[in-house]
């Protein structure tokens, strides 16, 4: 049984609570930071894939990137309640230029 | 280059040879490779840029009715409202071989099929714009499964993509021109060694003659 995670603001993950997902709210990004290291260590029903609010990802995107080569977990961006502030789209900007070797978009 | 460090015998160029013919294979094998993993990452990446403005123009307008509705509701009547969720999610994944790239496939089943298990309240204590927002997000959370994986698929082909590049750089302009040049210079000394062992003969064979028509010559007179 594969599970997915919510991590994000305590206003943010309520949503997705009800909508059955696991969710873990943080209130700064070191709690956030932490929140993944413990989860992402779980071997049984592991987390497969990670939401994670935009604002508290930016500080710990080293920790993040980490996972990029692995198959599993995935960790996807998703914006907060005040809406994107553009990280999503910057990891596929990423993609394309390790892919490539240029931003060709 | 490292010309220096081969030895010039037939033995070693063959081996050479040998080589040179895996590595134009191997270098044409994964040249397409990559043409081929590109191919599919433009495709994904279409994909997760369409995925990514839907999800964030979805969960943007089911957070502004969420926000509708705790404006409406007191905070702790939303909280309580959606405390115990009724619904829960069931994912299973498959990994699907893309070029030898493993990627993650994730269907998910919700452990209860009634579309309106997503409201895990009563609907006397709440207001309407809860509704709206729950049904939003519902909505959007398909999206979004589709969007880790299709995020997933691009992260992992371009890792593939970037390896693949390198090794197709490091054949083309290191592996195979260091061989060729490696193989020219042998064959180089071979005749070298050649013309030098025919000259030393052609030496010997006067020698020799001369030293047989001196020996006659002798004789005779």
């Amino acid at each position: 049984m594969y599970k997915i995670a919510v991590i994000g603001g305590s206003d943010s993950v309520v949503g997705f609570r009800a909508l059955g997902l696991d969710t873990f709210p943080v209130s700064d990004a070191a709690e956030a930071r932490k929140t993944l290291h413990d989860i992402t260590r779980i071997e049984e029903d592991p987390y497969v894939i990670i939401y994670i609010e935009e604002t508290l990802a930016e500080p710990m995107m080293d920790e993040i990137r980490k996972f990029t080569a692995r198959p599993t977990p995935a960790i996807i961006l998703i914006p907060g309640r005040n809406g994107p502030i553009g990280l999503g789209q910057a990891a596929l900007k990423q993609a394309v230029e390790q892919a490539v070797g240029s931003d060709i978009l | 280059m490292a010309k220096t460090a081969v030895t010039p015998t037939r033995m070693v160029l063959n081996q050479l040879k040998g080589r040179l013919k895996t590595a134009t294979r191997g270098h044409k094998l994964l040249k397409d490779k990559r043409d081929e993993l590109m191919r599919q990452f433009m495709e994904v990446i279409r994909r997760n840029k369409e995925l990514r403005q839907r999800v964030e123009d979805g969960l943007t307008e089911a957070f502004g009715a969420l926000t509708v509705a705790s404006a409406v509701m007191s905070p702790e009547m939303l909280e309580q409202a959606l405390m115990y969720p009724r619904q829960s999610v069931e994912l299973t994944m498959k990994f699907r071989n893309v070029m030898s790239v493993n990627v993650p496939q994730y269907s998910f089943k919700t452990a209860n099929a009634d579309p309106g298990e997503i409201y895990p309240y009563g609907f006397t204590q709440t207001s309407g714009e809860l509704d709206l927002a729950m049904q939003c997000l519902s909505r959007v959370f398909e999206d979004m499964l589709e969007l880790a994986q299709v995020e997933k698929t691009m992260q992992l082909l371009a890792e593939e993509i970037e390896k693949t590049r390198r090794r197709v750089n490091a054949l083309e302009y290191v592996m195979i021109p260091e061989m060729e040049e490696n193989i020219k210079y042998i064959s180089m000394k071979l005749s070298e060694n050649e013309n030098s062992t025919k000259v030393r003969l052609m030496k010997v064979k006067d020698m020799v003659l001369q030293q047989s028509h001196d020996f006659s010559y002798a004789q005779n007179a």
